[in-house]
């Protein structure tokens, strides 16, 4: 490497060119890499409170590609804040239905066997608007409280064999650090199952709004269960029935009966490009391509329509497609460029085939408000403009 | 199977983790079960929560617990809505458990200072809540014995997930 180094600078002397070479680029050697300045997409964020730095914010899937969610980009919802939180004085407690209550510090937890796996997560509001009539003018605002990540960190059931659960126990209840204490009942199943207890995204540690330096991560489930800046899990015979599992996060149908712990995240999907806000330069050949994803496992098929949802072809799907996490679908299309409804719908490994807003709307109607996973139409105008539907 | 091997070899090998002490536990485990596990002794009515209500409550969810601009909660009534085009969901009308009250208010109340708030004062404002919404009496004493008694108007009201609603089908 150095003697690359002296033999570049021996062609540079010998053109009498300036030595203290200046790249090109005009940037300067970075110790934490940053994108282009050409590159300006961010996330569409929302104060909801009057504290600061409360509230949610969007990733702008219209703008992405490939799968992953550049951890800048992640979606971020926290009721309460993002808290800053020491690593080195951070412990997870285990207590309850269990031998003897411990507790493990992030070096007792990087010490057990680890595993990195590919998972989404999505917020279970995502689409809330759609399902209620208000549809996000572009994919950040129709689904962009989806994103998808490669996780690692300790299986939950390694850290709970450790901890001796006994044998009555059917509930994890867990805990963030955060001002409010976000608290959620778990199944044992789920815990022993596929959850994880998570210190890493995309290769480095979690970022603060990911629950920077623990949280857990319940492949395929709604967002809010995974709870975030995770310090305490509670053992237990029954659920704690907090406020985010009861006054919120249950789905309510016109009948004015609540569906309770509706956990799993149904197959969805969306077409990213052409999605709404983006503008077609003219007729002919466009690749359309966006997400699909489904919290019971793999996705097996996506088709997209170019008639509105009359009929259907079939997609690629980039590989590997991997269960609970998302894929890149991909279809060519040669554009007329008359008004077209494009749209696009996943079916997963279990045969569930992604219903449209209408068939939603007949099983729980307008108010069920989260677990939305309709079929998106975006119109594609004369002119090349996309809307939404 | 190797892995699960390996995974019991190295547990028994190195013990990782630090037993917990119970007086570590009292100060971390906030946890309160719809059964009223959990909750510590002490007592309050309505009245008393009024004045703690107007000091360090109203100031977001206004005078009466009706809410304010949409991120802060209405906390009061709406029985009757959730079968309409409008359903209010609060304390009152949606709620199954009072358990759940007094966990949210100690929890996660006043926003800015959260686990502030002494046990008789939780319950306190609890009862105050209990009473707006019509489910007890100005005068009546909520404790960590009545309050898991307290019946909650949508106690009844939650049912398990039904989904799959389609029917799981091949596409065409």
């Amino acid at each position: 490497m150095l003697a690359l180094g002296a033999s570049f600078m021996a062609v540079s002397c010998s053109k009498n060119e300036p030595t203290a070479a200046k790249p090109q680029s005009g940037l300067t050697m970075r110790a934490y890499g940053e994108r282009s300045p050409f590159e300006k997409t961010q996330r569409g964020a929302r104060e909801s409170t009057k504290s600061i730095g409360v509230g949610s914010s969007r990733t702008p899937l219209q703008d992405l590609y490939g799968t992953i969610t550049p951890s800048s980009l992640h979606f971020e919802r926290h009721h309460a804040g993002v808290p800053v939180i020491d690593p080195a004085a951070h412990r997870l407690v285990i207590h309850g239905l269990v031998e003897q209550a411990v507790s493990f510090t992030m070096e007792d937890l990087r010490r057990f066997p680890s595993v990195t796996r590919p998972h989404f997560i999505e917020c279970s509001g995502n689409g809330g608007g759609e399902l209620a009539g208000n549809a996000g003018a572009d994919a950040s605002r129709s689904h962009g409280l989806l994103s998808n990540s490669e996780w690692t960190g300790v299986k939950l059931s390694t850290v709970l064999e450790a901890a001796k659960v006994k044998a009555d126990a059917k509930w994890v209840i867990a805990e963030g650090a955060d001002a409010c204490r976000m608290a959620r009942s778990i199944p044992m199943a789920k815990a022993m199952e596929d959850s994880l207890l998570v210190y890493a995204q995309n290769g480095e540690a979690l970022r603060p709004e990911q629950g920077y330096p623990l949280r857990l991560l319940l492949p395929g489930w709604e967002g809010n269960a995974s709870i975030k800046w995770l310090h305490r899990l509670h053992v237990a015979a029954e659920a704690a029935m907090t406020n985010q599992e009861t006054a919120h996060y249950t789905d309510l149908h016109p009948d004015g009966k609540a569906t309770i712990f509706s956990f799993e995240m149904e197959a969805s999907s969306v077409i990213t490009r052409p999605s709404g806000g983006q503008k077609l330069a003219g007729a002919g050949f466009h690749e359309v391509s966006g997400l699909a994803w489904s919290g019971r496992g793999k996705v097996a098929k996506v088709e997209v329509s170019f008639d509105g949802g009359a009929n259907w072809k079939e997609a690629v799907l980039d590989g590997p497609v991997l269960p609970k996490a998302a894929v890149r679908f991909r279809i060519p299309w040669q554009w007329d460029g008359q008004p077209t409804l494009i749209a696009s719908r996943c079916i997963d490994e279990t045969g569930y085939v992604q219903p449209t807003r209408d068939e939603i709307l007949a099983a729980r109607g307008p108010n069920s408000q989260y677990h939305y996973n309709g079929v998106k139409r975006w119109s594609v105008k004369a002119d090349g403009s996309v809307t939404s539907v | 199977m190797f892995s699960a091997i390996l995974v019991v070899m190295v547990l028994a090998q190195t013990p990782m983790g630090k037993p917990v002490s119970a007086e570590e536990l009292r100060a971390l485990d906030i946890t309160v079960f719809p059964d009223g596990k959990g909750l510590p002794a002490g007592k309050g009515t309505a009245a008393q929560g009024a004045t703690i209500y107007k000091a360090k409550c109203a100031e977001c969810h206004n005078e009466k617990g009706e809410g304010r601009d949409q991120q802060y909660p209405r906390l009061v009534g709406g029985v009757g809505s959730l079968t309409t085009a409008k359903p209010m969901k609060t304390v009152g009308s949606y709620w199954p458990y009072a358990t759940t009250v007094w966990d949210t208010i100690y929890r996660a109340m006043p926003y800015e200072t959260p686990r502030t708030l002494k046990p008789d004062e939780v319950y306190a404002v609890t009862a105050l809540l209990l009473h707006w919404n019509g489910v007890i009496g100005e005068n009546d004493e909520l404790n960590e014995k009545t309050l898991p008694k307290v019946k909650m108007p949508n106690r009844d009201g939650f049912v398990p997930d039904a989904r799959p609603h389609q029917k799981l089908k091949k596409s065409k």
